[in-house]
């Protein structure tokens, strides 16, 4: 890298961005009743909602269920935001409800978070360019569910919903029950615990 | 400034959050120190990885168990 300015990061459009324009029209359909509507609207986010709730026992039943109160209260959705950022929101509440029942005194998402000297980072390794590219689509799929698996629930969540599901702060704040501050200390750590992490994957002249 | 600081900085930094005057002095660093600056572009990097990232398809029997299942709440739905 020969300058020290970053481009911004460089993110495709998601799915819901893209058709969003029929999207009103088929949550009015699905409102009204019909049912091939809102089966399209599951077809859609099906994989994304699974992503989110997956790397928990209860991953399967966490997102059927989501699908299910999504439809079951859909008549109180108003539009005011997207149809996919409500969706996301209710399949959170039910993976971490999940969790909860499951493993209580392991997730607790409103504890301290340190943000001192001990993230500065020992490993300090450079990439080189594309180093995804390095991999077979199936294999970068594996390390990356496995990577993002090892993390802690509370790190998963945030890093999660703000950089793969591209919810705001503030709509993750929400979503999680959390202050605006409070996700960007996790956020912080969970992009920095990813890194290291990837480290072995993608330093320079590790080849595949 | 110091790398401590890069780091506490970076999620705002990444996320274009932060106000002008503190981001040119964290650029004005990240032009003098090489392990600050590849911090912030391999976590850059680690986020694009992620987020252009494709989700997995649904394993069969898990899509079929969704569907069916929707099909049952939907059907007493509208009974």
């Amino acid at each position: 890298m020969s300058s020290s300015k970053l481009d911004p990061v460089a993110r495709r459009p998601l799915p819901s961005q893209v058709v969003k324009d029929d999207e009103s029209a088929l949550v009015a359909a699905a409102k009204a009743g019909d049912i091939s509507a809102f089966e399209t609207l599951v077809g859609r986010y099906e994989r994304k909602i699974f992503r989110l709730t997956q790397n928990r026992e209860d991953a399967e039943d966490a997102m059927q269920e989501a699908f299910l109160k999504a439809y079951e209260h859909l008549q109180s959705f108003e539009g005011n935001s997207r149809f996919y950022t409500w969706l996301v929101r209710i399949a959170v509440n039910q993976a971490l409800m999940k969790l909860r029942k499951r493993r209580p005194n392991v997730v607790s998402l409103d504890e301290e978070v340190n943000t001192g000297e001990d993230m500065v980072p020992r490993e300090v390794e450079d990439w080189g360019p594309s180093p995804a590219d390095r991999y077979a689509q199936t294999e970068l799929s594996e390390i990356l569910t496995k990577v993002i698996g090892d993390l802690d629930p509370p790190f998963r969540i945030v890093f999660q919903l703000r950089d793969i599901e591209e919810l705001s702060t503030e709509e993750t704040a929400e979503a999680l029950g959390l202050s605006v501050p409070a996700v960007k200390s996790r956020l912080l750590r969970a992009r920095l615990k990813l890194r290291q992490t990837l480290n072995q994957y993608f330093r320079r002249g590790e080849n595949k | 400034m110091k790398c401590k600081t890069i780091i506490t900085e970076l999620a705002d930094y990444l996320d274009e959050a932060l106000d002008p005057i503190l981001r040119a002095s964290i650029e004005e660093h990240l032009g003098k120190c090489k392990d600050c600056r590849i911090v912030v572009d391999t976590c850059k990097q680690t986020i694009e990885i992620f987020c252009n990232s494709e989700p997995a398809p649904l394993p069969q029997t898990t899509r079929l168990r969704l569907h069916e299942a929707l099909a049952k709440r939907l059907r007493r739905v509208r009974a």
